[in-house]
């Protein structure tokens, strides 16, 4: 009886209860949805790279090489020569290395020039290795191997010829049409940027480009892939560098035997050294965000226990007569908490929907636009806490309208006159 | 031999017995001062007095709403100004009927949801409940299609129906009740009359009854004023 009270009475008053109910999942979802965004953030770009020591760039900030070279955020200021990578690679305590040469694109999708050596050593999340779903990796110049998104949202196949596109603008009216690539491979997804990266040979980037100087055709002077085949495709530079070392004790040393290299300014990083040091400058924006996102939710609670304070005094009758026929005022003071318990935990639900939903909407945005590979799952252990917390938040401020109830039902007597 | 002892009678416990009674909000403030009542189980008391007499708060400290600063209170031989406020409680739910003056249902409730509520703070059985309620709905002239509808759609004559089907829902033995025909009209009064005092003692239940409306003394064994209640003058 005490739950089909509580659920009628709300449904009796629902012009104000849907009100109160839509503030509280509002501030809900801004809440978890802050929460969540942050963790699967900081997860997506941890998991990006793993087991890469070192990441060598033209100098420059240590952020910014991060996000271009691992992230696809941003552009380089300046290349690495051919020969100082070179020179990079025989370093004794180099174990491997995988040059990285960035700049076109396809369909807003970045292109990625490599070597082989990134399907063997280049690893993601806890250590794993890159696996192909369909195909093989790229042997031949016009070749290309796609990120799992890529091949999914384009629909493309093993075999099919697709076009580049100079610059990694999201529509482009520079393309590599007479250079055409055959997919050979499409990897399995990684959550990762590698999913919405398309795959190439350095020596690719090279052809495409010899007939093109300062971003645009050469006038006059169009080479075909045969004959592009022909020419020297050694490349002259290269955007970055991801190195593994024989030793993780040496990496202090040949970063800083790279960071003072004579021959050519370059910058040598340590992903996770980076990566934390753009979490300490998020860190501020963080908490202030959750700050926020707390006290919006303290209003829409404080909002509820408002509305229902005000809603006592239409009640009074309803609780005089709930009096007389033998309910304590303890009842009422329960009967009061349930409602609030019943509008919270629905507000939490339809605020679970609502942000999965939401999550479901943006992904493909917020992973092509800002390289954040979020996770659908919002159910994760701080999820509940936040959920115990908000319910006992709010229980403790429902005490306020239930005391009310309370008193009112001792003060109030049998005979309430409206 | 043996020797036959007299039959004795067994004394009747008084439905209502208080003494000395006094009761105030606050110390400097109106005081109801009771030197004696006494009913005995099955009678029907009108009770009449002017505004601010004390009829509401005689009800009160009646059903254990209020507590008595001193003096006795007994229903059904039960020391009510002893009590604590949850025995209190439970013997209200359990042995005391409550019908208003109007307004006296829950209005998103259905007609058999407000009729079941007296019996779930009595705390009896549901499914023996549901048939008492549904036998005294219908026996009230409340038809079974009536009984699923929400309150706020019958009539003021039908919703005091109602409300005397739930104050006699658990079997109370007493039964106050406020000014419960001020809303109805003569023809529903008379009607209310007879069917709330029909039940009544079909379930031998003591009836107290408060109303302005002399024209209703007719229907009770005996009458009380207020204000002579506390010059320590007994009903009539």
């Amino acid at each position: 009886m005490l739950m089909k009270l509580a659920r009628l009475s709300l449904w009796n008053r629902r012009g104000t209860v849907l009100m109160t109910w839509l503030s509280l999942t509002i501030s809900i979802v801004l809440l978890l949805g802050i929460d969540h965004l942050r963790t699967e953030a900081k997860n997506s770009f941890t998991s990006t790279v793993s087991g890469t020591d070192l990441i060598v760039g033209a100098r420059s900030g240590q952020l910014n090489l991060l996000l271009y070279s691992v992230f696809r955020l941003g552009n380089a200021t300046a290349n690495i020569s051919w020969d100082s990578y070179q020179r990079l690679t025989k370093h004794p305590q180099v174990s491997w290395s995988i040059p990285v040469s960035l700049g076109d694109s396809h369909r807003g999708y970045r292109v990625m020039g490599t070597s082989t050596a990134y399907f063997e050593h280049y690893r993601y999340a806890n250590a794993q290795p890159l696996v192909l779903t369909q195909g093989q990796q790229f042997n031949g110049v016009f070749e290309t191997v796609l990120g799992a998104e890529v091949a999914a949202k384009l629909g493309y196949q093993l075999g099919e010829q697709i076009v580049l596109s100079h610059g990694v603008g999201a529509v482009s009216f520079s393309q590599h049409k007479d250079k055409p690539f055959t997919v050979t491979g499409i990897l399995a997804p990684t959550g990762t940027p590698l999913d919405q990266t398309v795959h190439v040979s350095l020596e690719a980037i090279e052809a495409i480009h010899l007939d093109w100087q300062q971003g645009a055709p050469m006038p006059g002077r169009q080479l075909t892939a045969e004959q592009a085949l022909a020419q020297d495709l050694t490349p002259k530079s290269i955007t970055a560098v991801l190195v593994g070392l024989k030793s993780r004790m040496a990496t202090f040393t040949v970063q800083r035997q790279i960071n003072e290299f004579k021959a050519e300014p370059l910058t040598a990083i340590l992903p996770g050294v980076a990566l934390a040091e753009l979490w300490q400058m998020l860190s501020m924006v963080e908490n202030l965000l959750l700050l926020i996102s707390l006290l919006v939710l303290l209003a829409a609670l404080v909002g509820m226990i408002t509305t229902l304070l005000a809603s006592m005094k239409e009640r009074q009758r309803e609780m005089a007569i709930l009096r007389a026929t033998g309910a304590h005022p303890w009842y009422l003071f329960v009967l009061i908490q349930l409602e609030v318990l019943l509008i919270t935990l629905l507000s939490m639900l339809a605020a679970a929907l609502l942000l999965s939903g939401s999550l479901f909407l943006l992904q493909d945005s917020l992973a092509a636009n800002y390289g954040l590979f979020i996770g659908l799952n919002i159910i994760k252990v701080t999820t509940l806490y936040w959920a115990a917390g908000i319910v006992l938040l709010a229980m403790l401020l429902a005490v306020i309208p239930a005391v009310s109830a309370y008193r009112k039902a001792l003060a109030d007597g049998l005979t309430v006159r409206l | 031999m043996t020797v036959e002892q007299p039959v004795t009678d067994k004394p009747k416990i008084p439905a209502i017995e208080l003494k000395q009674l006094r009761f105030f909000y606050q110390q400097d403030s109106w005081q109801l001062y009771l030197p004696e009542l006494r009913l005995a189980a099955g009678e029907h008391l009108f009770v009449r007095g002017a505004s601010g007499s004390g009829k509401t708060t005689l009800l009160n400290l009646l059903s254990g709403i209020a507590r008595p600063v001193s003096g006795e209170l007994y229903i059904n031989g039960q020391p009510l100004h002893q009590l604590s406020s949850s025995k209190r409680d439970t013997l209200r739910a359990q042995q005391i009927g409550v019908v208003f003056q109007q307004l006296n249902l829950i209005p998103y409730l259905s007609v058999l949801d407000n009729t079941l509520l007296s019996a779930h703070f009595a705390g009896k059985p549901k499914v023996e409940s549901l048939a008492r309620a549904r036998e005294l709905l219908s026996r009230l002239g409340l038809p079974d299609a009536l009984q699923q509808s929400r309150a706020s759609a019958l009539s003021v004559g039908q919703q005091q129906r109602v409300a005397i089907a739930r104050a006699l829902l658990p079997r109370p033995t007493l039964l106050i009740a406020d000014e419960p025909t001020s809303a109805l009209d003569s023809d529903n009064r008379d009607a209310f009359m007879r069917v709330m005092l029909a039940e009544a003692d079909a379930n031998g239940c003591t009836v107290i009854f408060v109303s302005h409306d002399q024209s209703l003394l007719q229907y009770f064994q005996r009458q009380l004023n207020m204000q002579k209640l506390q010059q320590g003058v007994q009903p009539c």
